[in-house]
């Protein structure tokens, strides 16, 4: 899973091969999910788990929006997310998560977690068998800037939607080279002020 | 000093007396099932077979059962615990029946409670160990779906438990098509049962196929498949490799 925050959009994506062992389960099995208008989760590691944390998630985002006649925004989110993760501290979801989404402003964030809940706002993150060979693709290509630097500089990636895109699709087309357990399908959600929408591209399927 | 009367190791995390309760492993079991979505709804297949280890005890174990008015439940695994799921389901859709709303239980609400079944007593560490093929049709949509015994679950055009994930899922996906017939589907059912036949060793060639579709299940009186074992490399199969079996 990889996802991405620019200055007014967000690309979430994540292939759609579910396996387990040397063997494929499926290769059509969707690993993102939307949690709130504009705040969409992606998650790598044991399904089942996986399923069981975005149905918590979306019940308690409905009783959030039953309470508060609102949709949850991406930060509120993402903290809901790492309580929940660490209220099973001691039994974990086996889930290794990148949330991604717009904030109240309309600007890109992301959200990165392990499977306990420690998170931070990054500009983009990867997670899942495949991170290993993106992460420091990416860190290469966005370099966020320190944020231990004063003033406070912005994480979000200076790159025009249609760019990220690209850059999206050539790092999975690369993973999928090496790491056995990326391929068939990437499934892309790109979050802006219009909406969401989703693509897809074709992967290897060796 | 510590003066447990208990026989417990003393990292266990469960409670006393616990081991007696869980399922540690399976005693009989059924193999494969093998299902897909063809134009009218879902066929799956399954053999007759339980097996107690390496024995083959029972030959008659019927492992698929219709749920409902719209589901179709195929089980492989552990037959006691397959008879539980159904025991729960048989409550489940009695209390929808009750009622008496005009709505029936489809298939997917059915996969869903499954796999929170699972999924919740794997946590407890007492899994159901089966791994469950779930198919029907409802208001025209067809639905195909598995649970394994961990909470694993997913949809997909054709899916199979066991060794038919090795064996009949290559098959399936070279051949599965949108829009199969029942011939072609039975046909292409036929051919994956017949690789597993003489390939699983716990596979037994007593076999019923079950339809459903939106008027129904059918499910067929057993039948079996016509094996030929002259291929000549079945004669002498120790031929390129002397000495091996």
């Amino acid at each position: 899973c990889v996802a991405i925050a620019g200055a007014d959009y967000c690309v979430i994506a994540a292939d759609t091969r579910m396996s387990t062992g040397y063997n494929i389960l499926t290769r059509d099995y969707s690993k993102i999910c939307k949690l709130a208008d504009k705040c969409v989760m992606a998650s790598s590691g044991f399904q089942a788990d996986v399923r069981a944390l975005q149905k918590q998630l979306a019940a308690r985002h409905l009783i959030y929006q039953h309470q508060h006649n609102k949709q949850m925004s991406c930060p509120a989110m993402a903290q809901l997310l790492s309580n929940t993760l660490y209220y099973k501290r001691f039994f974990p979801y086996y889930s290794f998560n990148v949330l991604g989404g717009l904030d109240n402003e309309g600007k890109g964030c992301v959200f990165t977690y392990d499977a306990v809940g420690s998170y931070e706002k990054v500009g983009y993150s990867s997670q899942g068998s495949g991170s290993t060979l993106i992460m420091p693709f990416l860190d290469n290509q966005l370099k966020s800037p320190s944020p231990l630097l004063l003033p406070a500089q912005d994480a979000v990636t200076p790159l025009v939607e249609a760019e990220a895109i690209d850059l999206v699709k050539t790092v999975f087309a690369s993973a999928s080279e090496r790491d056995i357990y990326t391929g068939d399908k990437l499934e892309l959600v790109i979050i802006n002020a219009a909406g969401i929408r989703r693509e897809y591209m074709e992967l290897r399927k060796d | 000093m510590n003066f447990m009367a208990s026989k417990q190791p003393e990292n266990s995390l469960l409670g006393p007396e616990s081991d007696s309760q869980r399922t540690l492993y399976p005693y009989v079991t059924g193999t494969s099932v093998v299902a897909l979505k063809y134009k009218d709804g879902i066929l799956m297949a399954a053999d007759m077979g339980g097996s107690y280890g390496s024995t083959l005890r029972y030959k008659s174990v019927e492992r698929m059962k219709p749920i409902g008015k719209h589901s179709l439940l195929g089980a492989s695994g552990e037959i006691s615990d397959f008879q539980e799921i159904l025991r729960y389901l048989d409550e489940l859709i009695l209390y929808d029946n009750m009622w008496d709303d005009g709505n029936s239980l489809g298939p997917k609400e059915v996969h869903n409670y499954l796999t929170r079944v699972m999924y919740n007593r794997r946590n407890k560490f007492n899994p159901l160990w089966n791994s469950l093929v779930l198919g029907g049709v409802k208001n025209g949509q067809k639905y195909l779906g598995t649970v394994s015994m961990i909470g694993v679950n997913f949809e997909d055009n054709h899916v199979a438990t066991g060794f038919g994930n090795h064996l009949a899922r290559p098959i399936l996906r070279q051949e599965w098509h949108e829009n199969l017939s029942f011939e072609d589907g039975v046909r292409l059912l036929e051919k994956c049962m017949r690789v597993l036949l003489y390939r699983d060793r716990s596979a037994v060639n007593k076999l019923q196929i079950a339809k459903i579709t939106e008027d129904g299940v059918t499910i067929s009186q057993p039948y079996s498949l016509k094996t030929y074992w002259e291929f000549s490399a079945f004669e002498n199969p120790a031929q390129g490799a002397i000495g091996s079996w």
